[in-house]
């Protein structure tokens, strides 16, 4: 009953975006009252219609209720309820329902929330927002049904995959999907501008909190995955530049372009064509991302169960959206009048260098990931990996990284060479003194990359306090707060990312018990295994003793080899000390014969300042999104109150 | 700015579009094929595993003859259902050489007993050395080797029935 109330609802969502799309497109045609008036409610009743199927979906998964073929596929009775509740969106179909849901939700509160930007182009941009919903609601629909029945209904179900059986699922599905589905409230922005031919600085105001709020959680999502790979997988690692991971990357790397670029065309009024192409750029990655990940067209460590059918369709709607975005941007940019001009050497100049970097960045990330398939096309199998991102994408971050620094403490529309440079002369000297300090201190060879990033880090953390110096505290703008700690945020992460490049020591043993194992400052005791129970999970557990140095206290570590039984699977999972100044990671393998097991080490010095950095950064996001909010509403109550007087 | 450059994103876009449509409507297609497909066999030479057949030396390929390079394993059941069509293939005149994988003496032998023996010689590949250095991840494979030594072609899994010709024809043709 619940899931055909659910099907019921998402065929209702279904209508009501056709009809927005209808509504809005001859509201914008005829330009008359009662029909742009008709267009907001529609628009919030459709995303309050695909919330009620979406809590519909995941009713039945917390009831187990194994009638529904999803349900049956993916869940299993004895499955803890957070993974029941979280299992609603860990699938194909209930991944696609929340991403529709979220769109349908975003739509509703541009309807319920934007009053500054012109009605017209308003209703032009949930027009737009109507278009890319209808096209999904199409996929679930037609494609892959999540409320679909199964006859006879199985006894139980075939279970969750255990790596995703670990509170990171509940979160980083939908973190990612949130900002994806912000981008396409700044594509269907543009769409709108273009449509009414109204790009300005109105149109930038109302797009960047959509921007911003996309990149806060595209930003965390990332951190976040990058974290659960990390520990769940086992292997060590925090970045694999696997093609979904590049699905996640590329829309960021977008939208931290037009984050940068949307300030310009608000504050500025400059660069309004190229803020308009990044917006439809950022959306298409989003697109390129979810088509990558649903069509299973690359090999990735996210195996999804994947197919070619649904591949096609999503391309289809790429081809539609994407498509006709760029027709629309090529017959309509002409007539887009040219913002005011600056001179190289201003903030502005140094925003336009950022963005060429970060879309020659994007590009090249682009490049490698779809490398494959060109070459599949031309007859050679091959994949693209971290030597050819390191090598490409590595050092044109550094110089980004650079202009970073630079950036924020230049003037709007024209600055001073001499007068730069002083300003930059902190940074500069902290630059050459940290890397001169890591070259001469360091017990390992120092990587040029690694040199280079960890001196970097210092000079751009330097750099990026220094709008703040010899300025009241109190009374500094919260968005400059934000920009402050995003930009200390990403000098973190540079450095977490080097050091622990750097100094990482690994060691891989078949140790026998009482035997001590050196790893780090770290000497490791193997002290047995044991049998434990969980949820769902029986395992092995090792005892590690660890003492730090010669007189540290002694702490235990319990790595696990996990044993599931509905899905038969192995995992095993890694059993981690934090510590101020990094990570020791254990991993248990095989046991030989001879009552040895394997055991694999890590020590990993800063290891997290690499989440840290990234959590400032989306903190830093927020502070700004904050910022901008409060001193809009201020602006309109100003305007208000002058209107009275 | 002229015209025509506005196009070329929309151009750039539909290129992508094409080659991903592309990918997508081929059949798909999972299989890895070696590197080494088309390159002389790698230098090696196994000993040999059971009594009485000689081990296998990449040197005694370049003698003129071309042959097949079958590996197997006692332990392996796709080798097992494989066995007739290697049998139909020795007497059509095919010489077959065998790299055996992780595998004992007496699980061999009594392999061959039960299901028939196509090869020449047999190689003991204790740890898959010389398997991974042909390209091979699995058993069972068979590679076609030319008279010079060179690899022509790769057999990924077990040689089905109707597969045996296009084998047998493959190896007349590596001549």
């Amino acid at each position: 009953m619940t899931a055909e109330a659910g099907l019921a609802a998402l065929w209702l969502a279904a209508a009501l975006a056709g009809l927005q799309l209808l509504l809005a497109g001859l509201a914008v045609k005829r330009g008359e009252a009662t029909l742009l008036g008709a267009v907001r409610p529609v628009a919030i009743v459709q995303g309050i219609m695909a919330l009620i199927a979406m809590g519909a979906l995941i009713a039945v998964f917390c009831a187990s209720d194994m009638s529904v073929a999803l349900v049956a596929e993916n869940s299993h009775s004895a499955k803890p309820m957070l993974y029941k509740f979280a299992g609603a969106w860990g699938n194909h179909e209930g991944s696609m329902l929340l991403w529709v849901t979220i769109l349908g939700l975003a739509g509703g509160a541009v309807a319920l929330f934007e009053r500054r930007l012109d009605e017209r182009t308003l209703i032009a941009t949930l027009g737009g927002q109507a278009a890319i919903a209808l096209g999904f609601y199409a996929f679930l629909l037609f494609a892959s049904n999540p409320f679909g029945r199964a006859d006879p209904a199985p006894p139980d179900g075939a279970g969750l995959n255990p790596l995703l059986q670990d509170p990171g699922l509940a979160f980083h599905p939908p973190t990612l999907y949130i900002g994806y589905v912000g981008l396409s409230v700044a594509f269907s922005f543009a769409i709108g501008a273009l449509v009414t031919r109204d790009v300005g600085p109105a149109f930038a105001r109302a797009m960047r909190p959509w921007v911003l709020g996309a990149w806060i959680f595209l930003t965390l999502g990332i951190t976040a995955g990058s974290y659960w790979a990390y520990y769940e997988l086992g292997w060590g690692g925090w970045w694999f530049w696997d093609p979904v991971e590049n699905a996640s990357l590329m829309p960021w790397l977008a939208a931290t372009a037009l984050l940068h670029s949307v300030t310009v065309l608000a504050t500025r009024d400059g660069l309004r064509a190229w803020t308009v192409m990044l917006a439809v750029v950022a959306f298409s990655m989003s697109m390129i991302g979810t088509f990558l990940v649903r069509s299973g067209i690359l090999t990735s460590v996210h195996a999804f169960a994947v197919d070619p059918e649904r591949g096609a369709f999503i391309l289809a709607l790429l081809a539609i959206y994407i498509g006709g975005a760029l027709a629309l941007f090529a017959l309509r940019v002409g007539t887009v009048r040219a913002g005011n001009t600056f001179e190289f050497l201003s903030r502005e100049g140094g925003l336009v260098i950022n963005n060429l970097l970060l879309s020659v960045i994007l590009g090249l990330v682009l490049i490698g990931t779809f490398y494959p398939i060109v070459a599949a096309a031309m007859g050679t199998q091959l994949s693209v990996g971290p030597p050819f991102f390191d090598g490409t994408a590595g050092p044109i971050a550094l110089v980004l990284v650079a202009v970073m620094a630079a950036g924020p403490l230049l003037r709007w529309r024209r600055d001073d060479m001499q007068a730069v440079l002083e300003r930059l002369m902190l940074p500069i000297a902290a630059t050459l003194f940290a890397g001169a300090g890591v070259f001469v201190l360091s017990s390992k060879p120092v990587g040029a990359l690694s040199l280079a990033g960890l001196a970097l880090a210092a000079g751009l953390a330097v750099a990026s306090v220094a709008p703040l110096w010899k300025r009241d505290l109190r009374r500094a703008p919260l968005f400059l707060y934000g920009m402050v700690v995003a930009h200390l945020g990403i000098a973190v992460t540079l450095a977490g990312m080097a050091a622990s490049t750097t100094w990482t020591e690994e060691r891989l043993v078949a140790a026998r018990v009482g035997e001590p194992v050196q790893v780090g400052p770290f000497s490791v005791t193997f002290e047995g295994v044991n049998p434990v129970l969980g949820a769902n999970w029986s395992a092995l557990e090792a005892r590690l003793a660890v003492q730090r140095g010669e007189d540290g206290a002694t702490f235990y570590l319990r790595p696990q080899s996990r044993f599931f039984a509905n899905p038969v699977t192995n995992t095993s999972e890694s059993a981690i000390a934090t510590t101020l100044d990094g990570q020791l990671y254990t991993v248990l393998g095989q046991p030989d014969n001879a009552g040895r097991w394997q055991l694999r080490l890590w020590w990993k010095p800063w290891v997290t300042l690499i989440w840290l950095g990234g959590a400032m950064v989306a903190i830093g996001g927020a502070l700004s999104m904050l910022g901008h909010i409060l001193r809009e509403r201020r602006a309109t109550r100003r305007a208000m109150e002058a209107a009275w007087a | 700015m002229r015209r025509w450059l506005l196009w070329l994103p929309l151009l750039a876009l539909l290129v992508v579009l094409g080659f991903a449509a592309r990918e997508l409507m081929k059949p798909a297609d999972r299989t890895v094929y070696s590197a080494m497909v088309g390159q002389p066999v790698p230098d090696f030479a196994l000993p040999p595993l059971v009594p009485g057949k000689p081990g296998v030396a990449a040197a005694e390929f370049r003698a003129g003859q071309p042959r097949l390079i079958n590996i197997f394993a006692s332990w392996c059941i796709p080798c097992i259902a494989e066995a007739p069509q290697l049998m139909r293939l020795k007497e059509m005149g095919v010489p077959i050489e065998g790299i055996a994988i992780r595998d004992t003496p007496s699980a061999v032998t009594a392999f061959l007993a039960r299901n028939g023996d196509p090869y020449r010689a047999i190689g003991d590949d204790k740890v898959s050395r010389v398997q991974l250095s042909l390209g091979s991840s699995g058993v069972p494979e068979t590679f076609i080797i030319d008279g010079q030594g060179k690899i022509v072609k790769q057999h990924v899994g077990d040689i089905r029935a109707d597969e045996v010709d296009a084998i047998y024809q493959a190896w007349r043709a590596a001549r």
